[in-house]
């Protein structure tokens, strides 16, 4: 249930996730390979964070709320649309949900964007954001290393180590890294297993 | 009617919010501090030195509640003194150390403070000691308070052994101003302490010559 969320942007986007779900407070590894990065649309994915079994259900009923929107506009959906679901869902019902959301995706009218989510349901664009119990361990090394226009393999390079930094300081983070890479002409969906993640000192 | 006519201040505990590090390089330590104190919501000292010299060259850097730990900081200062001059020379880091983790340990229920201990002595040069909750530990590196949470991963990637007494300085006032920009108990000034076998240096950078990063 707890998670580690990441995407930086560069000409397309790179959401970054790592894997552990643990009940509550008895940290039982329910599964360590739950995917947390879900595809909505052709170009547009949303990490989820915080309880799973809410996330699951929310974005299950944004992904047809988007679908229809998508046929009633007759072209691909906007990335601020299914942010913008996304947030209806989880602002009309802050009192039952505890779940938050990083959505990424590019689109043909702004490109590549990220909006954030959170649990009470507000919107921020952003150009880079992370999320979930293990971000607290990783802020000062995205305020340090982010740069704005970054190319692509230096921002997968980036959330790579970030992951790998959070997962070794969070105890409810870990198992494996499951990334994509968004940009005009795809999405490219890459898992990394934790023992080929970058290691550093202490390891 | 409200009972709480009092500003919250008076009411709440201060406590130094805080982050502080110590790191050692060949031949020495840097130990590094904001300045923040608070009282719940309210800054109550944004010019706290939160290093303590505990010896010559034994400096330890406070956090948690401002009480508890300048209260230990000065018993180990007075037990120090004696100890030295009991054994003629100057003590050793690991001695202090020791004396701070006695009296975290036994007075674990009472208190709530963490002090990360670090000084040059003759015998193993450049030490750093973590004392949190009544261990005793020596660590290359040594990270605590509230703000240290925000900044393990930066840490933990820029850490590298063997780093010159400059790059160490640099690596502390860096991992402060992150921290400083995101805990909302840390801010202020940059307190810097460098001790080494020829001198004992004490440093402040003021808020706008710290670095700044992306968002700023």
């Amino acid at each position: 249930m707890e998670k580690r969320c990441l995407d930086a942007q560069f000409k397309g986007v790179s959401t970054g996730v790592s894997k552990y779900n643990a009940l509550n407070h008895h940290f039982y590894v329910s599964s360590k390979t739950i995917n947390k990065v879900i595809q909505v649309h052709d170009r547009i994915f949303c990490c989820m964070a915080g309880s799973l079994a809410d996330a699951q259900a929310v974005l299950k009923t944004a992904k047809f709320h988007l679908s229809f929107h998508s046929v009633q506009m007759e072209s691909s959906p906007q990335v601020i649309a299914a942010a913008s679901v996304l947030k209806e869902l989880c602002y009309k019902n802050k009192d039952e949900l505890q779940a938050g959301f990083i959505t990424a995706g590019w689109d043909r009218k702004k490109g590549p964007q990220i909006y954030v989510v959170s649990l009470g349901g507000m919107l921020i664009k952003q150009e880079v954001t992370i999320g979930g119990s293990g971000s607290t361990y990783i802020y000062g090394y995205v305020d340090a290393k982010y740069r704005p226009n970054m190319s692509r393999e230096e921002c997968l390079q980036f959330a790579t180590n970030a992951l790998a930094l959070a997962m070794g300081r969070d105890n409810v983070s870990g198992g494996v890294a499951h990334l994509v890479v968004i940009t005009e002409s795809g999405a490219e969906h890459t898992v990394v297993p934790g023992d080929k993640l970058p290691k550093f000192h202490d390891e | 009617l409200s009972e709480k006519n009092e500003p919250e201040w008076l009411s709440e505990e201060v406590k130094t919010g805080t982050t502080i590090l110590a790191i050692e390089f060949d031949g020495g330590v840097v130990l590094g501090s904001d300045s923040r104190v608070s009282a719940g919501a309210s800054v109550v000292n944004r010019v706290m030195n939160k290093l303590s010299q505990l010896h010559d060259k034994i400096y330890c850097a406070l956090s948690g509640s401002a009480a508890d730990a300048q209260t230990i900081a000065e018993v180990v200062n007075y037990q120090l003194d004696v100890h030295s001059m009991e054994i003629g020379e100057d003590p050793q880091v690991r001695s202090a150390a020791t004396l701070v983790r006695n009296i975290s340990y036994k007075y674990k229920e009472e208190l709530s403070a963490h002090l990360i201990v670090a000084g040059w002595d003759r015998r193993k040069g450049g030490q750093v000691y973590a004392t949190l909750n009544g261990l005793l530990t020596r660590q290359p590196f040594a990270v605590g308070g509230s703000g240290s949470s925000y900044v393990y991963g930066f840490v933990d990637a820029e850490y590298r052994k063997g780093m010159s007494k400059e790059e160490c300085q640099k690596f502390v006032v860096s991992t402060l101003s992150l921290a400083m920009n995101r805990d909302g108990s840390s801010g202020g000034v940059a307190y810097l302490v460098t001790i080494d076998e020829h001198c004992t240096e004490e440093k402040v950078i003021l808020g706008n010559d710290l670095p700044t990063f992306y968002d700023q």
